[in-house]
């Protein structure tokens, strides 16, 4: 077994020690600093660190504030209130005059569990979609979660950053090195291309292993950034492989499988599946529970493989 | 009414040798406010549309900031201790456009562009389009986070400018302007001055009849802020209300500004139809006979 890390603890982290290096990082949060970790950064860097209360809306406004004044203000809070709960803040204070402001937002998806569908956020990635000029990672390990916030700490203009609320085995090591607008190849592969996103991108791997000892062979990308998009590896995917499934914990609306079916229907239509949440609320239940009742699973994966094979066979 | 240039002698519009702007004289200043409404008029009814009413209520409140009370360099749009204004009530455009122009950041010429194709003059203040505009605005209730952002980075970097910020009364509905009010005096942000544009009409009519704020002064104290009520109109009382503003130690400053929407031309005074109406060819020909 993997080692098992939670992002928003490698998160909180690294902005202490990006705190450390940079006197300009500073960080807001909306009182959940405990959650999301930058209490870490609270307490070293107290003159720094503005808890806003319970008020998004102000929060984002405070942070396109502090960027149009030489700062880089990482924002904090859980994912279905930012961009949710702040929408029109984010679009006019940050996004259209692209300002440098880093919305980090945790515990979304999900897997966020018992909590409940009012604390489930599985529609953020279709609104941070929407904003022309944003950067938009959603980090598939705590390795790739510090490389995402450090490169967006050291890049100019607006980034939403999707961290999740569970542990999750690492699939990389140290010497990984996040790169913008380009899918991680994890598995070379030829017969499908299974295409995945945060927290799926383990199931991903887990059914490519399952599908290979039936002798399919899976090509894994890990399509961390979904804002610069990399169209080409879709495309490569699409002509070398015939067939694509995606998968990310979000709504089928909005997220990567929608992106990457325009991508193909735009220049190499072949089968798509979409491993996603179909048009519903969940429900309140236990992580792992959710993820499989709400078709989110290894299993899940491997059924939408053998559909597209199917599909690429007629 | 003291300068608060030392360096200048003079009061021409175009600066001292350091570049930053000169503060005029009371006479000046009034002179500004004839030709700022005559801008407003002209350019609103050129492009066929825009907020003439919130534009013309304000002309005082703009002519003291940009032309007696802030520090700034028209030739240095990043001067980093220049004083910030941000205009919440970003549907007053064209009255910051208008001052700009004469301030000397764009030749006045380029206001006969407003809500053009490819004019740097948007419908809505952008500041990646206009020279001098420190905040994108128009969806209300934004202006006071953004400003608070703007003060808090001047304190961490030990920088002296002072943050302006103007609110309409109407964009006081929105709940995002009482988030930024209980911020702004929990962070103690003194190198902010909140002006509200209280000229008592909304889009859909009074205030009191659309959605009432009063007691509005009191709100504002409630929420920790030193309040300062102040004829809108009158130059001189408006410059020491906001000299008098700067000065409050410890928690952040409003000055509300009681004034008349539509301010200047008789028949768009008062008159909830010229909030978003641009006059037509008779009306502005009637308008800038008025403004002469």
């Amino acid at each position: 077994m993997p080692q098992e890390v939670a992002m928003r603890e490698a998160y909180g982290k690294a902005l202490v020690e990006m705190g450390r290096e940079n006197p300009d990082i500073v960080v807001l949060d909306a009182d959940l600093s405990k959650s999301t970790m930058t209490h870490f950064f609270a307490k070293e860097f107290p003159k720094r660190f503005f808890d806003c209360g319970i008020a998004e809306q102000n929060m984002v406004g405070i942070a396109a504030g502090l960027a149009a004044s030489g700062k880089i203000p990482f924002a904090s809070t859980f994912a279905v209130f930012m961009p949710g709960r702040c929408f029109d803040q984010v679009r006019m204070s940050i996004a259209q005059p692209r300002l440098n402001v880093k919305l980090v937002s945790t515990h979304s998806g999900i897997t966020v569990g018992e909590d409940g569908i009012s604390h489930q956020a599985i529609e953020d990635l279709a609104l941070a979609n929407s904003f022309p000029g944003f950067n938009i990672v959603v980090p598939a390990d705590a390795i790739e979660a510090v490389q995402a916030v450090k490169f967006a700490a050291a890049t100019d203009g607006p980034f939403y950053i999707r961290l999740v609320r569970p542990k999750s085995p690492l699939i990389y090591d140290e010497r990984y090195r996040f790169e913008p607008g380009k899918a991680s190849v994890l598995r070379e592969g030829v017969d499908v291309a299974i295409i995945a996103t945060g927290l799926m991108v383990v199931e991903a791997l887990k059914a490519s292993e399952i599908l290979k000892s039936d002798g399919i062979s899976c090509r894994v990308l890990n399509m961390s950034s979904l804002k610069p998009f990399d169209e080409q590896a879709v495309n490569t995917a699409a002509t070398e492989t015939g067939a694509i499934v995606t998968a990310e914990e979000h709504l089928e609306h909005g997220g990567l499988g929608s992106t990457v079916a325009r991508i193909v229907a735009k220049y190499h239509p072949v089968p798509v599946e979409i491993v996603a949440i179909k048009d519903t609320y969940a429900e309140s239940a236990k992580p792992d529970e959710l993820m499989q009742k709400y078709g989110l699973t290894a299993k899940n994966i491997e059924q939408a493989v053998r559909r597209v094979i199917e599909r690429k066979k007629r | 009414m003291p300068s608060n240039n030392p360096d200048s002698k003079t009061s021409a519009a175009h600066g001292t040798p350091a570049g930053v702007f000169s503060s005029l004289t009371l006479e000046e200043m009034q002179a500004v406010a004839r030709k700022l409404r005559r801008h407003i008029v002209s350019m609103i009814g050129k492009a066929g549309s825009g907020h003439p009413g919130g534009s013309l209520s304000a002309v005082e409140i703009i002519t003291a900031l940009f032309f007696h009370v802030m520090r700034h360099k028209p030739s240095d749009l990043c001067w980093p201790e220049r004083d910030r204004f941000i205009l919440s009530k970003g549907h007053a455009a064209p009255l910051l456009y208008a001052s700009l122009a004469e301030c000397g950041y764009y030749p006045p010429e380029e206001l006969a562009t407003l809500r053009r194709l490819g004019s740097r003059l948007q419908g809505h203040v952008d500041r990646t389009c206009t020279p001098g505009v420190e905040m994108s605005a128009g969806a209300l209730g934004q202006g006071l986070s953004f400003g608070i952002g703007v003060a808090l980075a001047g304190r961490l970097n030990s920088q002296d400018y002072h943050v302006y910020v103007l609110l309409g009364d109407g964009e006081c509905d929105e709940g995002q302007v009482w988030e930024a009010a209980m911020a702004a005096a929990h962070f103690k942000v003194d190198n902010l001055t909140a002006i509200v544009d209280n000229n008592g009409i909304q889009l859909d009519g009074w205030n009191r009849d659309i959605m009432n704020l009063e007691p509005f002064g009191k709100k504002w104290e409630a929420f920790g802020w030193q309040v300062i009520e102040v004829d809108g109109h009158d130059l001189s009382r408006l410059v020491d209300a906001l000299e008098k503003a700067k000065r409050v130690e410890g928690k952040p400053a409003v000055v509300i500004a009681h004034t008349i929407k539509g301010k200047g031309v008789s028949f768009m005074e008062n008159k909830v139809d010229f909030h978003g109406k641009a006059p037509d060819a008779a009306q502005l020909e009637l308008a800038m006979k008025e403004l002469a």
